[in-house]
């Protein structure tokens, strides 16, 4: 008799610890696959680049520094490796990329070209994507990060060697740094 | 999130029961009343209400997405006709966690609204007006598109689908059971024969076969208020700035508010759009109202604090309503209570400097983009915004009239859509 309540209790214990895990497992997932969405946004922000900078050669003849800086910063990111290097070159290419923006307030016939202002959509979309991707990625890491570290998921995530996953963070010192301008 | 749409997937289907069972029991009082000595009888009248509400529910699943979008007239649209449109949805989609892109639609009507449809977010779509484009501002739009994508999301659309189709079968059974008492159930009555018991059974049954359709139509109003404050809530959440949706909602209000539009006149869409054409007046929450009071949803948007999560929306319309009363699902709240207030403040309260200045010449690029250019015997070049009405407008310094010709107006997709109102004018 008594080993068919040891049975039970141990059936059901295992049930719930695979309930657990199966848990864990999804949102460990759903942290990756968030993680996948920044890298491709980022791809398509290096793509638009020489595009960019090759619409607007045309009008800004004396701008040579700054599109340097852009194709140095874009060559810079493209050939980052892990989370922390590309975060700390997609910053400077975010940096070098708002100073463009301030220098074409001064060709107001660049401004008006439409193929530039639809190039211009493009980047402020994937400048959004980006963002949005990294909000959603940080809210899923926020929350498998939860789950780890709260009980009782936080046995089965010790016992399985879940560990917490890293926030994804931009600095933007450029940005920051960048002097208010007035229209 | 995820934990929400499921609570949310297992609330619908406990609805669609209920609304399901109220369908039969209606049904079964039907049944009583037209014959109270032969209880087959009643059981045929279940049978034709569940054979109504099927059909229709097989017709909804089968296309109803493309009816509803057809019956709104509109058209589909790649990313190089709208490209901007195209870049927010993409850009929610992200926002959201939504794994496939919603096909997008633009209605042509200067009656700024939006909505959303979709069994499946792989069958969804999003709705726009082409005045919704006209009129907002990118960070606006994006917000609306926000408030369409969070139905889909939260499977809003499925369930209003379902939900109205049962109410539709409900209304109908009973519709039919009124017209047969007008025309055949006074012969009927003559019979006698019923005994106490029997009449107590039959008090009953007309009592349900009168309340059944109205408690049904109850039920699914004040779902339908529920899930817009939870839209509401979510396209905050996923923006990031719900002052965006506000100053939407405003404008959207108020131009509802000055003219119900041509949108107002397909009163099966009216309930699904972002504000119903049908009652942007309205102040307060009635019971047969689809949306809550618009004025309402922008305050509850505007004290969340620099704050973008639930739990902030939560609070913020627990404060407004003066009472301890939950708005959303405690798993949504719980899902989101931690997200940090940081992020909130950094995009949502002070969007400040250059990147906003930068947008806002970006917007007004667009629109100057859109505008047609007359120009004057005087020498004077009069701009025309996308949305101008008139069909004749008169030149600011030599007040000479022009009558304006159509395909100056039809660059835009926009002009296209005034134009043809011109003509019928």
């Amino acid at each position: 008799m008594e080993w068919i309540i040891v049975l039970v209790v141990v059936v059901a214990l295992v049930l719930w610890v695979v309930g657990l895990y199966n848990k864990l497992v999804r949102f460990r997932n759903q942290v990756r696959n968030a993680w996948s969405q920044i890298d491709v946004q980022l791809k398509r922000r290096h793509d638009l680049i020489p595009n960019l900078v090759e619409t607007a050669k045309g009008y800004m003849k004396h701008e040579r520094e700054t599109f340097e800086a852009i194709t140095q910063a874009r060559a810079a990111a493209m050939g980052a490796q892990g989370a922390a290097e590309a975060a700390k070159a997609e910053s400077q290419l975010q940096g070098a990329l708002s100073r463009f923006n301030l220098v074409v307030e001064n060709y107001p016939e660049l401004k008006a070209n439409t193929n530039f202002l639809s190039l211009q959509e493009e980047l402020t979309s994937t400048e959004n994507k980006i963002g949005f991707a990294r909000q959603f990625y940080n809210d899923q890491v926020m929350q498998f990060n939860n789950l780890i570290e709260s009980v009782p998921t936080n046995i089965v995530a010790g016992m399985f060697q879940f560990t917490k996953s890293d926030f994804f963070e931009i600095e933007e010192p450029a940005e920051r740094a960048v002097p208010k301008v007035s229209f | 999130m995820f934990e929400l749409i499921r609570t949310n997937k297992r609330k619908s289907a406990g609805l669609i029961v209920v609304l399901g069972s109220l369908l039969m029991v209606l049904g079964y009082a039907i049944g009583l009343i037209l014959s109270p000595d032969e209880p087959t009888l009643s059981y045929l009248f279940v049978l034709i209400g569940v054979i109504v509400w099927v059909v229709m529910l097989l017709t909804s699943l089968a296309g109803g997405e493309k009816i509803l979008l057809s019956s709104a007239r509109a058209r589909e649209v790649k990313k190089a006709d709208a490209p901007q449109l195209y870049n927010i949805v993409e850009e929610m989609c992200i926002a959201s966690g939504l794994s496939t892109i919603p096909k997008v639609y633009i209605i042509d009507t200067p009656d700024p609204n939006a909505f959303a449809v979709g069994l499946k977010p792989e069958r969804a779509a999003v709705a726009v007006t082409t005045g919704l484009m006209a009129k907002l501002n990118r960070d606006e739009l994006q917000n609306v598109v926000a408030h369409e994508i969070a139905h889909i999301q939260n499977r809003d659309t499925l369930f209003m689908t379902l939900a109205g189709v049962t109410v539709g079968a409900i209304i109908i059974l009973g519709d039919l059971f009124f017209r047969s008492m007008l025309y055949g159930g006074g012969r009927r009555r003559g019979g006698g024969g019923s005994n106490q018991g029997g009449a107590a059974l039959m008090v009953l049954a007309v009592v349900m076969a009168i309340l059944a359709p109205i408690l049904a139509r109850l039920l699914y109003f004040a779902c339908s208020r529920q899930r817009e404050y939870l839209a509401d809530a979510c396209a905050a959440q996923y923006t990031r700035y719900p002052e965006g949706l506000a100053s939407a909602l405003d404008k959207i209000s108020r131009q509802a508010t000055r003219h119900p539009g041509e949108i107002g006149k397909n009163k099966t869409l009216a309930p699904m759009y972002i504000i119903n054409p049908l009652a942007a007046r309205s102040r307060r929450a009635g019971w047969f109202s689809t949306h809550p009071p618009t004025e309402q949803r922008i305050k509850v948007l505007r004290s969340m604090g620099g704050d973008a999560s639930l739990a902030a929306y939560e609070k913020a319309y627990q404060s407004i309503q003066g009472r301890k009363e939950a708005v959303l699902p405690p798993s949504a709240r719980a899902a989101t209570a931690a997200t940090p207030a940081r992020e909130a403040t950094e995009t949502g309260g002070g969007k400040a400097g250059t990147r906003k200045q930068w947008r806002e010449v970006q917007d007004l690029l667009h629109k100057v983009d859109r505008y047609a250019v007359l120009a004057c015997v005087c020498g004077m070049k009069i701009k025309l915004p996308p949305d101008y009405e008139e069909s004749e407008v008169a030149c600011p310094r030599c007040h000479h009239q022009h009558v304006i010709p159509p395909e100056l107006l039809a660059v835009g997709a926009l002009g296209a859509a005034t134009a043809a109102k011109g003509k019928q004018a």
